[in-house]
């Protein structure tokens, strides 16, 4: 594998790239944090997929999975995951507190200057702007996701189904989530286990 | 113009510091789909049983969180202090932030952790592929329709259609390019700040 001189593959299968140290993944993960207005999903993307590269869209999907489905909050749920698979326990409350400490402090110090101008309309519309955004910025995170359905043992057509059958139930039914997981969820998950037969 | 946020004068002793923890701690393992799925219940505990926080102070802590940089769980940490702060002040704030954070976060960490560990110790099992490979389509469609509830929770009538136009456009185009996601949200901002939107 090293002899490949360099060959950069697009989607590196196992040899992708991976944090150096408890530093590391703390700071990737404050600096991260930091970043995401409005969420941090998109930008846990962006930089753990398309910058460091520590995970393929492939995995970060199964991943996001996983952290989707689990209590708790998804990206906190991701943190844990990415930083315990390769420091176990340390590495998860490295991650974790990365996400959490410098946000905490800062968002305390907003709460306590919005609480001065908390009537003022520019601040309400700016943060109206901002949530407008950070909606997109969520659904573009999805629209990237996309391509990588195409490897998906189910088939595209399949998966396109599957999809937008979730998306009505939620974003249009407004179904709750927990019966939309237990569903749709397990009926994807009997058709993909049927795929994989040996 | 410039109304500060009211605050409430609460007593608080070590029962209702308890109650407050052990209310997050069992919100913590319902809390599928993220923090937010509870916020109702939230309201339900806080603002309408125990008058610990008012309305204005529980949806400032969630819009404040989620234009903030972090993750949006740091709402539970501002209603926390919110809570604090009606309680007595800084230092009550910071105890409430940590007793919030801590019981919305230990159960379900403790879980995630590891459920996810012992995924990955089994992840060529047939069962674990066929969960990750069959929830693919299910996650990708849920971001979406996420992205589609939060854009309606900003605008929910026709009028609201330069909210709905702003979101589409800073989808596609994050989508499309690789511009730094700091620049569409101060774009946001500003477009918010003046009214446009």
């Amino acid at each position: 594998m090293r002899g490949d001189n360099g060959r950069m593959s697009p989607l590196p299968a196992q040899e992708h790239p991976q944090p150096k140290s408890l530093t590391d993944l703390f700071v990737s993960f404050t600096l991260l944090a930091l970043q995401g207005f409005g969420g941090v999903l998109a930008v846990v993307q962006r930089e753990l997929v398309e910058k460091k590269r520590w995970m393929t869209r492939e995995e970060f999907i199964e991943d996001w999975a996983v952290a989707q489905i689990m209590p708790g909050p998804n990206v906190v749920n991701l943190s844990l995951m990415v930083g315990g698979r390769y420091f176990g326990l340390k590495g998860a409350m490295a991650a974790l507190a990365g996400m959490l400490t410098v946000p905490l402090v800062l968002v305390l110090l907003l709460a306590v200057l919005y609480a001065q101008f908390a009537g003022h309309p520019g601040v309400a519309g700016a943060l109206r702007g901002m949530a407008a955004v950070a909606a997109g910025l969520i659904g573009a995170t999805g629209l990237k996701l996309f391509g990588a359905l195409k490897k998906n043992v189910l088939g595209l057509r399949l998966c396109i189904g599957l999809g937008l059958l979730c998306f009505v139930s939620i974003a249009l039914l407004r179904i709750p989530l927990a019966y939309v997981l237990l569903s749709l969820g397990l009926a994807a998950c009997v058709l993909a286990y049927r795929k994989l037969a040996p | 113009m410039n109304e500060p946020l009211q605050t409430l004068h609460l007593a608080f002793g070590a029962r209702e510091w308890f109650d407050l923890f052990l209310h997050y701690l069992s919100l913590s393992l319902l809390s599928v789909g993220g923090a937010i799925s509870t916020a109702p219940d939230m309201h339900r505990f806080l603002v309408d049983k125990q008058h610990w926080l008012t309305d204005a102070q529980f949806n400032a802590s969630i819009a404040i969180a989620q234009s903030a940089p972090g993750p949006n769980v740091l709402f539970i940490a501002l209603m926390g202090w919110n809570v604090g702060l009606n309680a007595g002040g800084m230092l009550t704030g910071l105890l409430g932030v940590f007793l919030a954070l801590l019981g919305i976060l230990i159960p379900s960490t403790t879980l995630t952790y590891t459920a996810a560990q012992w995924g990955h110790r089994n992840r060529e099992l047939r069962a674990v592929r066929a969960f990750k490979q069959g929830m693919a389509p299910i996650v990708v469609a849920l971001l979406i329709a996420t992205s589609w509830i939060l854009a309606g929770a900003n605008g929910s009538s026709l009028k609201d259609w330069p909210v709905w136009l702003l979101t589409a456009a800073s989808a596609i185009i994050v989508w499309r390019t690789r511009i730094h996601l700091l620049w569409l949200l101060g774009a946001g901002a500003l477009l918010g700040w003046y009214g446009l939107v």
